[in-house]
């Protein structure tokens, strides 16, 4: 089947069978975001706990496709137990990733399948030069192929924009959405 | 266009090669299109309509005096005049307004009619299957206002509950109410709900976006005081909606969106609206979108709507046999079984246990176009205890090949994901 492989590749699938991390934490002391597609109606609930500068804990709940589901698990194993700054440049690698083919589409940069969830975007831009490339993301890369099919980008970056939110609502000292 | 006085089964391969689009390939394959629910496609007929008029007539309308611009002007009010003679509107020439969509048309009541005339106190009775365009407008009101919002109850049937109707319908101004479900295909009786509403005082603002497209449709037998559908569900171009209201209700109504064309006069202390129905047609309207619809309606009356119902009523029936024959437990549909008078051509599908998203992407890759998502029905999607469905939709030009494309699919979908 022409492309589809490309999008779904192996590691995907073994994710979305068997997700990390999955579950839910106490709020408070986590802090807990909400993502929505709103396209789709898939939801992400990222639970986060944060201490010494350091994503001490990390759990998903929610539900959704094959593509949003593998992300957020393969995101909750790359960052958690990681400092705060590694996981914010994580989040900058990624997305960075997932918008070369917007750009490239004519998209304006953060239009559409930029990502509504905007307080990472923010805090993105001085930074621009911190992230890492794509061969050093590790099995995260499994999902470039998803830049081919323009519609699922949401789908991948849903629970990264709930990671970025949760960590600048925490920098920010707002309290957690119960 | 073949065919055209005969009264028997559609001939869906001589129709489908009046539409453009279905004549090309998807991924290699065949383009099977099952998304008519979500926007129709459209024919050629309604293609050169469009562009005859830009090409011979376009002025913009009741300004010039100008040949072109009173043709422009006499041509967008027959579209307008055809629009409801095919609803059977009593006064098509005042209770027709167009609007950008069935969308716009359900604000417009809930503007006018709903902030200026639903009197105070009074609760507004929604139902659960309600589409988020006769829902949210509604939403709106009551977190301006403070207006009470009921709901209808969606039964395991997949059918209106209707049992608590008399307790709901106490202390109702207005009842909002879809004709037909674009996720689980069920058309809604609306005698019961219509004939308690007037009852109890309340007026009925119907949404016959998925309805008017494939039944024969006439206002007065419905008995509903507003209904709301829209041109690219019904092979005309995007960009033009429709709301019929009685005319002693619009003659009522305030304005809802201000400008040119909608006054009769206006001072810098103030205006006077202009007479029905472009009271409620600010600025300049969608001219050739108007022109368009009316060839789609056309091309509908040509065809003949009973005809359409028909063979929609048949291939619904057979979907249904032939899909679960095919694939018995794999598959579930969630809507009311095979039902001459109370199911539409939508099926809203789950596959074992594979996201709609995911499935969909694979019936793509396959030239299998269906919807994957929420249809714009997230309560409904909660009630039914899913985030989303894939949904395969019929019309005229659907034929028994696009269902058994639909089934090959599936299978591939089943071989894919293992």
């Amino acid at each position: 089947m022409a492309g589809l492989e490309d999008l779904y590749r192996e590691i995907i699938l073994d994710h979305y069978r068997s997700p990390r991390n999955r579950g839910e934490l106490p709020v408070p002391p986590a802090h807990r975001v909400e993502g929505f597609n709103p396209l789709c109606g898939d939801e992400v609930v990222v639970y986060l706990e944060v201490e010494d500068g350091t994503v001490a804990d990390l759990r998903i709940s929610g539900q959704g496709c094959s593509i949003s589901q593998s992300s957020a698990s393969m995101m909750s194993a790359a960052v958690r137990g990681r400092p705060v700054n590694e996981a914010r440049k994580l989040i900058r690698s990624f997305k960075a990733m997932m918008s070369i083919r917007e750009q490239s589409l004519g998209g304006d940069e953060g239009s559409d399948a930029g990502d509504g969830a905007d307080g990472a975007d923010g805090s993105d831009t001085g930074e621009r030069a911190e992230t890492v490339s794509p061969e050093d993301l590790g099995e995260l890369a499994a999902l470039q192929g998803v830049v081919k099919f323009p519609v699922r980008i949401k789908c991948a970056t849903l629970s990264w924009n709930a990671l970025a939110q949760g960590l600048d609502e925490i920098a920010a000292g707002v309290p957690s959405a119960s | 266009m073949t065919s055209t006085m005969d009264l028997g089964p559609l001939d869906v391969a001589a129709l489908r090669k009046e539409f453009p689009l279905l004549q090309q390939e998807s991924h290699g394959k065949r383009l099977v299109y099952l998304d008519s629910a979500s926007s129709s496609q459209r024919p050629r007929a309604v293609l050169e309509a469009m562009d005859h008029y830009y090409e011979t007539t376009h002025a913009n309308v009741h300004r010039g005096v100008y040949a072109i611009a009173e043709e422009a002007t006499r041509q967008f009010e027959e579209a307008r005049w055809a629009t409801g003679r095919f609803i059977k509107a009593p006064r098509p020439a005042t209770e027709i307004v167009f609007t950008k969509n069935a969308t716009e048309a359900l604000n417009l009541v809930a503007h006018s009619y709903g902030r200026h005339l639903l009197p105070a106190g009074k609760a507004i009775l929604l139902t659960e299957l309600e589409h988020h365009a006769n829902l949210v407008p509604w939403l709106m009101l009551a977190e301006e206002r403070g207006v009470e919002l009921r709901f209808l109850p969606v039964g395991e049937d997949y059918r209106l509950d209707l049992s608590e109707l008399d307790r709901l319908i106490d202390g109702v101004g207005l009842v909002g109410v879809s004709c037909m479900s674009n996720v689980l295909g069920t058309i809604n009786d609306l005698t019961p709900i219509v004939a308690a509403a007037h009852a109890a005082g309340a007026v009925v603002v119907a949404d016959g976006s998925q309805l008017v497209p494939h039944r024969s449709v006439d206002v007065s037998a419905l008995g509903v005081d507003f209904l709301a559908f829209t041109s690219h569900k019904m092979v005309g171009p995007t960009g033009i909606g429709v709301l019929w209201a009685r005319e002693g209700l619009l003659e009522r109504m305030p304005p809802f969106l201000g400008g040119g064309e909608m006054i009769r006069d206006v001072r810098l202390d103030g205006f006077i609206p202009n007479d029905l129905p472009w009271k409620f047609e600010a600025g300049t309207p969608p001219i050739a979108e108007a022109i368009g619809l009316h060839a789609a309606i056309r091309f509908l009356e040509t065809v003949r709507m009973e005809r359409v119902a028909r063979h929609e009523i048949e291939l619904t029936a057979r979907a249904i046999e032939l899909l679960t024959e095919r694939h018995g437990d794999d598959l579930r549909i969630f809507g009311p079984p095979a039902d001459p008078t109370a199911r539409g051509g939508v099926l809203s599908l789950g596959f074992r246990d594979l996201h709609a998203h995911d499935l969909a992407q694979v019936l793509d890759a396959e030239g299998v176009c269906v919807r994957a998502g929420h249809h714009c029905a997230k309560p409904l999607m909660r009630r039914l205890g899913v985030s989303a469905t894939a949904r395969a939709s019929f019309y005229l030009y659907t034929g028994e090949d696009d269902i058994e494309a639909l089934s090959d699919a599936l299978c591939a979908a089943a071989a894919f994901f293992g």
